[in-house]
């Protein structure tokens, strides 16, 4: 496989928050800024990578029937060690964050590129593929976060663009996420087909 | 290499093998960023400290009180200036019932009950609604909303829509009302410290079944 394509599928063709819609559960509740949209977007490429790594050098001593265990094992243990370098490194993204660093345990994109990707091709592929993932997912977030961001409160990674008191705070809240996702997905569909 | 069959014994080995091997890069990690995770948390109790208090010279032992309409004690950390007096005491107080819950708190009060800072140290309110809590009630251009500098001696804190005198938070009375309380709260637990430290004359560690009882009689 061309592995320029195949990096650069996460991006656009194939991004997995604005095409395939998975992982939307991180990606509304953690895009209220631009900076915690980003960090939660690379705490995901940096597992994407390397479970994908992990499980395409494992994937033929995995007997089939107990395949799933052993991945989500791999991805559990690098989901960890994000979360305490995090705090470690970066408690104020660790807090704002919260309770969605653990969560990408779950993510349904993850364990999908395992289980689609990594477990079925090579140890060079699956990593080009993970990081690819990754960013489209951590570009989605940001743009998404950006732009609530500055609907909601004016700023745009902290920096002011205008005053917050004019800001719409509903961009903010949960129904602003659905809102901006769904014109941010309109805007990308008509780009796709433009393409086309 | 040829994929293993799923028998039994591979199945076994082989996930005991991922289970131990994840077991073991975790512990590394833990053991990597233990010494790290605990001097963040340090600094950030003592820039904590040190933006709710006035100027001090040294923190005394720090007294535990258990709350009397509370589960978790609260930590009382007493500050003295230069000649050993008592220039304010931070307390790290607490309360349930934020918008989201949980909102933990450090709020200096000096000997005459009056608030010399605040800090929100744990919280999930609402972003641009209830998480505002640290410049509002610290906005010294409003005094409608600052709490620095107010007194607890003509009782608790409230806000406007309860009667009291603080504005809430614009479209985050919950949160306004939650902070209060942790404010409250903290003041409680201190006024009880003391009472019990007189009445005892330790000076130490208060022991935590004693101060509920002194805390509910105190309220009542």
């Amino acid at each position: 496989m061309n592995q320029w394509k195949n990096f650069t599928k996460g991006f656009i063709k194939e991004n997995p928050v604005f095409v395939l819609l998975l992982g939307m559960c991180p990606t509304l509740g953690t895009t209220g800024t631009a900076i915690n949209g980003l960090g939660m977007g690379l705490a995901t490429t940096f597992v994407l990578v390397m479970s994908n790594l992990v499980v395409s050098l494992i994937k033929n001593l995995i007997p089939d029937k107990v395949r799933i265990p052993a991945f989500i094992v791999v991805i559990a243990t690098f989901v960890t060690i994000v979360e305490m370098v995090m705090q470690a490194y970066l408690p104020s993204l660790y807090e704002s964050l919260g309770l969605f660093i653990p969560l990408i345990v779950v993510n349904c994109i993850v364990l999908g590129r395992a289980e689609a990707f990594a477990s079925k091709n090579n140890v060079k592929s699956s990593v080009i593929d993970g990081a690819g993932i990754g960013l489209g997912f951590a570009f989605a977030l940001t743009i998404l976060g950006s732009v609530r961001e500055l609907l909601g409160s004016g700023k745009v990674f902290d920096i002011t663009i205008y005053p917050e008191n004019y800001g719409m705070l509903i961009f903010i809240l949960a129904p602003g996420a659905f809102i901006a996702l769904g014109y941010i997905i309109a805007v990308i569909n008509r780009l796709n087909k433009k393409n086309a | 290499m040829a994929k293993l069959e799923s028998s039994f014994k591979n199945m076994l080995v082989s996930l005991f093998g991922v289970t131990l091997i994840a077991s073991a890069a975790l512990g590394l990690v833990y053991d990597a960023t233990k010494a790290p995770i605990a001097q963040t948390e340090a600094k950030k109790q003592e820039m904590a400290l040190a933006s709710v208090l006035p100027e001090y010279d040294r923190l005394g032992d720090v007294i535990k009180v258990l709350p009397a309409d509370g589960k978790d004690s609260i930590e009382i950390y007493p500050a003295y200036g230069p000649n050993n007096e008592e220039v304010a005491s931070a307390v790290k107080s607490y309360t349930y019932s934020g918008f989201s819950g949980y909102i933990e708190i450090m709020v200096g009060i000096d000997p005459n009950g009056e608030i010399t800072g605040f800090q929100v140290l744990k919280h999930a309110e609402t972003p641009g609604l209830g998480s505002k809590m640290n410049d509002w009630f610290s906005n010294a251009e409003k005094p409608g909303q600052n709490v620095i500098g107010r007194s607890f001696n003509d009782g608790a804190i409230q806000v406007s829509n309860d009667g009291g005198k603080v504005d809430a938070i614009t479209a985050a009375t919950i949160t306004s009302r939650a902070f209060l309380d942790a404010l409250n709260r903290a003041n409680r637990c201190l006024d009880s410290a003391w009472e019990t430290d007189a009445e005892s004359g330790a000076t130490q560690q208060i022991n935590g079944k004693n101060s509920d009882d002194d805390v509910a009689s105190s309220e009542q």
